[in-house]
């Protein structure tokens, strides 16, 4: 189908871009990589008065090192982060986890801003943004906010983000020498939307996590941490039994939602099968390690 | 009726100006006011692959990316010249396998197929079935086009 009439416009900066936000309000929408807009805008699930183009403002852009943090620009593509030689070395999550995002072609125009904005429950940065304790800094009229991922996922494609605000950047704590990681999905086909994924990262000393952080996608109205899960596993010895009971407890945690194909059995069921292959990851001693 | 927006984009080489509604994605700029037709409208919301080309040196979705969007960009479509030779090495080895039937999706898969041996010389059949994935043949199974496919790769290791 073909998108109903809209206007077009290209703001020159982000205080432009507000400007029209506060304008035009629930009329607008912002445009960055389009790969969900424009699909939406086509099927006339969207119909809006007015696009605001943001990839002409090159504060969005980039991924650099600033201290502590690797910081993604709103605009940065899946296909920047998947090549990206930063983000393999501080953010090793991101380049394993981004061939799972679609298809190569949409890599090359989606955006991390755009998906975190979008948040949908099935998605993968907003996942992995939750599992790395990233944050979320956002620019609107009043200045500049910085929201801490854990507050900034509210409902079903609902984020912290107020109508007049823009999505800048997403900070990420640099991964240390201790750090661990991992990501696991099962779709359908490749690329296919998700019926289950699981992002985690904790400290690892020996065969031990700490701190875990152990997120779900596609079973809830947002990602979700499985914190009674993270509990349970938090500084103990990654043993058989230890993940016998981590799988127990996952599947008591969380009550996932059905699909058109999966019911929420199949789901629990298939959320406590990448438990497990994620904890079978952190046993052997070297692997998806940074050491 | 939106105003219509000023666009400037390179094609397959060449210059040209327009002004076009917001509205119209790039492959329907290409088809209806450039007259190239090579690119295909299939599913018009990102999954089907036919309408892929290339933008700026990247694959892209043609019905996912609006032409206003393209305004100062480069855009080269399955009609374009092929400086690294890779297409021509695609079309001949599509024809040897057969690894086409009507042909709808032929020009989006070969412009994913042209990025893939471009940017992964050394890519194994499974890269190539993952790569390909975003592109839908309801013809020839995909057998005969990851073939193809391979054959370019190995041909050209030998270069």
């Amino acid at each position: 189908m073909k998108s109903a009439p809209f206007d077009y416009s290209k703001p020159k900066s982000v205080h432009q871009a507000i400007a029209l936000l506060q304008q035009y309000g629930d009329d607008a929408r912002i445009l960055a990589g389009g790969q969900t807009l424009i699909a939406t805008l086509n099927m006339r699930l969207s119909e809006p008065s007015l696009v605001i183009d943001i990839s002409g403002l090159d504060e969005l852009r980039g991924i650099s090192l600033e201290g502590d943090f690797v910081r993604i620009g709103a605009m940065a593509t899946h296909t920047e982060i998947e090549d990206s030689d930063l983000i393999k070395e501080f953010a090793p999550l991101l380049s394993t986890a981004a061939p799972y995002i679609a298809h190569r072609a949409i890599r090359n125009r989606g955006t991390w801003g755009g998906s975190i904005a979008y948040a949908d429950p099935a998605a993968e940065w907003p996942t992995c943004l939750l599992a790395l304790n990233g944050s979320v800094r956002l620019l609107g009229p009043n200045g500049e906010r910085i929201i801490a991922v854990d507050d900034f996922f509210t409902g079903l494609y609902t984020t912290a983000i107020e109508p007049d605000e823009i999505l800048i950047s997403c900070d990420i704590p640099i991964a240390k020498s201790s750090h661990w990681y991992a990501f696991e999905e099962l779709a359908r086909r490749h690329g296919d939307y998700a019926i289950v994924g699981m992002a985690a990262s904790a400290n690892k000393e020996g065969d031990r996590l700490g701190q875990p952080r152990i997120v779900l996608l596609g079973v809830d109205t947002t990602p979700v941490r499985a914190t009674k899960t993270e509990a349970l596993l938090d500084g103990k010895r990654i043993t058989e039994e230890v993940i016998a009971q981590a799988e127990a407890c996952l599947r008591t945690e969380i009550d996932p939602l059905p699909d058109l194909t999966n019911s929420p059995d199949t789901k629990r069921h298939l959320a406590a099968v990448l438990l497990k292959r994620i904890l079978s990851s952190a046993q052997s001693k070297t692997e998806n390690n940074c050491e | 009726m939106s105003d219509l927006y000023p666009i400037t984009l390179i094609i397959n080489g060449n210059k040209h100006t327009a002004h076009v509604e917001p509205r119209m994605h790039l492959v329907d700029f290409l088809r209806e006011n450039i007259g190239l037709k090579g690119s295909h409208l299939g599913c018009e919301h990102g999954v089907c692959g036919a309408c892929t080309v290339e933008l700026n040196g990247q694959i892209v979705r043609g019905c996912l990316t609006l032409a206003v969007q393209a305004d100062g960009a480069l855009v080269n479509t399955i009609e374009g010249p092929s400086e690294s030779g890779v297409l021509e090495d695609l079309r001949s080895a599509f024809i040897r396998r057969n690894a086409l039937q009507c042909g709808f999706c032929t020009s989006g898969i070969l412009m994913a197929a042209k990025e893939l041996v471009e940017q992964m010389p050394h890519a194994t059949r499974s890269q190539v079935r993952d790569w390909i994935s975003g592109n839908y043949c309801r013809c020839t199974g995909y057998h005969a086009i990851v073939d193809a496919i391979c054959d370019v790769l190995t041909a050209r290791k030998g270069l």
